[in-house]
């Protein structure tokens, strides 16, 4: 019977040719258009860490001065670097990890490579287990590397096949900011989107190709990338002391009580440091787990958000039209419908012929929008922003295209098709 | 023209009439939001920065394997090399430019230490050069003078004995227009200003600035970091040349830094290109969607007027057998678009109003102005009858003898 309505169906839709085309053409803009939009949303919201992200927490204190103190006010961003290092020496967490980013001047020992600047990541060495960051060669330094302020690094498999053709550099000794570094391992790919372990430096950017000890780029005042937010100005110089927050903290805490237990820490932690006078405001800690710390930064740009909506009403319209069109279609053929009717079809029988032609429509325009939507992707990749390049469709989306598609054409086609299918049959045969 | 029988036939295409009448309304809330998008950036886009961005070229220099202490004298020795440069107007170092999107912003406000009423300033280290590089104009006041630039280092509180404020920032504090040589506050100290000029835009171009894009101050203050912009103005015509010959020049004398190949040297037309990529994008897709939907909008009329049109074939033979003239026929058609075009766009209204509010809630939109709602009504009006008038025409037409033959 199927097979039947889609005869029926192709037969009607190539009588009126304009007409099936208008609507494949409307159905397919819309769809392409919103499936575009929606794919960035998808990738641009999606979960940099799957398998961990509801184990990895940001830890937020409160050093502040009084000054312009207002009620509920969140704490900074970013830990300084006191406390960083007593959270990281206090070790509460599963893991931990203390990091800024930051550049490296590298001056290539092969002469025919210009020297250059290379984003670089300075932390500490739980970063590499923290993140699970894949190891082409070698591995991450030692703790006694940490401690040592030891002039070590790992590099990212980019940055190895430019400076050494892809080959395993580990053992070798290189260049940065004027100094001799040992390589110590190196990455294999990792980007993960957004770049939520540091969005002071971006929030989609690409990972970094240099990672040494923090404290090592410290003691050698290496220049640091990102946001530094500063109170009670003083005179103070130095990083290490300085009433500035610059740094990143992450913790690793495999359970929920274990996170509950964190907080508490913290508020303890603030407690005592009030007591000791390093802190002036009452205890404001926030512990928020990977996901909400991206939403809490509305890491998504606006602009994708408004282009989505506007793509689904676009796609709206299109369909209010695709509903108007059809009507026009399926009541232009009443007098057919009436003979079949006639001829003992069932209203049940018409509705379902006529849903197939709906169904027909929507798939060919769910092609159509495919191929717009490929189309809206790459000139989307075309764009400069640091997130165009990762505007690929998926096989959640491709499948998503198809239902959404079908799905929005069939519910167009209910109206007509129904209104089609109350026609009286002698009626019709008596006026022809 | 008689309306009843209009509305008496409209009456049996209620399915019809509504989906048009719904389409109206939802394109023109759409049409008239997206324009109203369009029109917020393209004003942002084509905001003046207050310098003389044709002749301004950006060099980003990074020096190699020196400690910050001794950028001073790289600076200096760099500066004298560029302002030498044939095709060189002037130049100056500084931390930041507008266009750059990243700087250095504090409170400004007139009680030290950061009490009493603050609002936010960006900081732009400058020299005694920096008003000519810029092509700043001077309301009031004089310029720095080169004994008062010193160097500062990195993570030195920031207290300049003077500094040269935007007409935005001596507005706020300084209403009467008499800024100069009063006092203000960056940090702890004082700071006098000794000059307004009329306008010089923050470096971030959108989103957390928008409210205090032109509160700029200048410090006369040297920035000793091992990284460093240089800002240079071309002599008219020579821009190109200098492009070439500055990082060029600076190389040869000295080839122990660093110039980024992608973005190191660029003039402040290709900055602005930049920063304001994402906007444009963005202004260019509403104009496609807005452009797309009038046309699916009219294709729709046209399908669904054509098909009434050949529906009504024999009531319309009839009409013209009784003595209806072509025009009438035609005129028909078009009152009866009018008519639910009339009720989309009173529905399209509310709903283009109602999408703004929730537009304004959710991504910090301006109002909707009434202009743009009616210049939207008259669009879509204007459409509906361009849009019928084909198959109208068509309907006037049907000979009369139509009538004779099936009934």
């Amino acid at each position: 019977m199927f097979a039947y309505y889609l005869d029926l169906a192709l037969r009607s839709l190539k009588r009126n040719k304009v007409l099936t085309a208008l609507m494949v053409l409307a159905i397919a803009l819309g769809i392409g258009a919103s499936m575009t939009t929606l794919t960035v949303l998808h990738v641009l919201s999606g979960d940099p860490m799957p398998n961990k992200s509801a184990k990895l927490y940001y830890p937020q204190l409160d050093p502040r001065d009084l000054d312009g103190m207002r009620p509920d006010e969140e704490p900074p961003k970013q830990v300084s670097w006191i406390d960083g290092m007593n959270l990281l020496h206090a070790a509460r967490a599963d893991r931990q990890v203390l990091m800024t980013g930051g550049a490296g001047a590298i001056q290539p020992s092969n002469a025919s490579i210009e020297p250059f600047f290379e984003d670089a990541r300075f932390t500490t060495r739980g970063f590499f287990p923290i993140f699970d960051v894949p190891f082409l060669y070698g591995h991450p330094w030692s703790p006694q590397d940490d401690d040592a302020s030891a002039r070590v690094v790992v590099l990212s498999r980019k940055l190895n096949e430019k400076l050494y053709g892809g080959a395993d550099s580990t053992g070798k000794v290189m260049h940065i900011g004027g100094k001799d570094f040992r390589i110590v391992g190196v990455i294999d790919t990792w980007r993960p989107t957004p770049h939520f372990y540091d969005l002071m430096t971006g929030n989609y950017s690409d990972s970094e190709g240099l990672y040494m000890p923090l404290t090592t780029a410290v003691d050698l005042k290496f220049p640091t990338n990102g946001s530094r937010d500063c109170w009670s100005n003083s005179a103070n110089t130095d990083m290490k002391t300085a009433n500035c927050t610059w740094l990143q903290f992450w913790v690793e805490l495999d359970t929920p009580a274990k996170a509950a237990a964190y907080k508490q820490y913290l508020v303890n932690y603030s407690q005592q440091q009030k007591s000791l006078g390093r802190f002036q405001r009452e205890p404001n800690v926030h512990l928020r787990d990977l996901m909400q710390w991206l939403d809490y930064n509305k890491v998504v740009p606006s602009d994708v958000h408004l282009q989505m909506w506007l793509a689904l009403g676009f796609l709206v319209v299109c369909l209010v039209n695709t509903i108007g069109l059809m009507l026009a279609k399926f009541l232009r053929r009443a007098s057919e419908l009436g003979v079949r009717r006639a001829l003992g079809a069932s209203r049940r029988t018409v509705f379902a012929q006529l849903l197939v032609e709906a169904g027909a429509v929507g798939l060919v325009g769910g092609i159509g929008g495919l191929l717009l939507a490929l189309l809206g992707l790459w000139l989307v990749r075309l764009q400069p922003s640091s997130y165009a390049q990762l505007a690929h469709l998926d096989l959640e989306m491709l499948a998503g295209t198809f239902l959404l598609a079908v799905g929005a054409t069939l519910l167009a086609g209910l109206l007509p098709a129904w209104r089609a299918c109350l026609v009286t049959p002698a009626l019709q045969l008596k006026s022809n | 023209m008689q309306i009843k029988p209009i509305l008496s036939a409209l009456r049996h295409h209620k399915a019809g009439t509504i989906l048009i009448a719904v389409q109206i309304a939802l394109t023109l809330a759409i049409v008239c939001n997206a324009l109203f998008i369009i029109q917020q950036r393209i004003t942002m886009l084509t905001r003046s920065t207050g310098i003389d961005e044709a002749h301004l070229i950006r060099l980003q220099n990074q020096w190699v394997g020196v400690d910050d202490k001794h950028v001073g004298s790289l600076m200096q020795t760099d500066l004298d090399t560029l302002r030498r440069l044939p095709g060189v107007a002037d130049a100056y170092a500084t931390n930041s430019t507008p266009l750059s999107n990243g700087g250095w912003s504090t409170g400004i406000g007139l009680k030290p230490g950061g009490k009493g009423e603050r609002v936010q300033t960006a900081i732009y280290f400058a020299d005694d050069h920096t008003l000519d590089t810029l092509g700043l104009k001077l309301v009031a006041g004089r310029n720095f003078r080169s004994s008062e630039v010193v160097d500062q280092m990195q993570h030195d509180g920031l207290d300049p004995p003077q500094v040269i404020v935007t007409r935005a920032v001596a507005d706020k504090f300084f209403p009467d227009g008499d800024a100069v040589g009063k006092r203000v506050y960056l940090g702890n100290k004082p700071s006098i200003i000794v000059g307004v000029v009329a306008r010089l835009q923050v470096p971030w171009v959108g989103g957390w600035a928008a409210n205090w894009e032109g509160r700029s101050t200048l410090v006369p203050r040297r920035l000793m970091a091992s990284g460093t912009n240089f800002v240079i103005r071309a002599k008219d015509g020579q821009i190109d040349k200098v492009l070439h010959s500055a990082p060029a020049a600076l190389l040869a004398s000295d080839r122990m830094r660093v110039i980024p190949d992608d973005d190191g040297v660029v003039t402040f037309a290709q900055m602005r290109q930049e920063a304001y990529q994402s906007d444009r994008g963005m202004a260019i897709l509403m104009g496609v969607i807005c452009v797309v939907l009038l046309g699916i909008t009219a294709a729709g009329i046209v399908g669904l007027t054509s098909f009434w049109v050949g529906q009504r074939r024999k009531q319309i033979g009839v009409r013209r057998a009784l003595g209806a003239t072509r025009r009438d026929i035609l005129s028909y058609f078009l009152t009866e678009n009018l008519l639910i075009g009339a009720t989309g766009v009173v529905l399209g209204m509310l709903l283009a109003v109602g999408m703004n509010q929730w537009l304004m809630n959710t991504f910090e939109m301006q109002r909707l102005s009434w202009p743009w709602i009616v210049s939207g009504v008259i669009v879509l009006l204007a459409l509906g009858q361009a849009a019928v008038l084909a198959p109208a025409i068509r309907a006037s037409r049907v000979p009369p003898v139509v009538a004779t033959r099936t009934v």
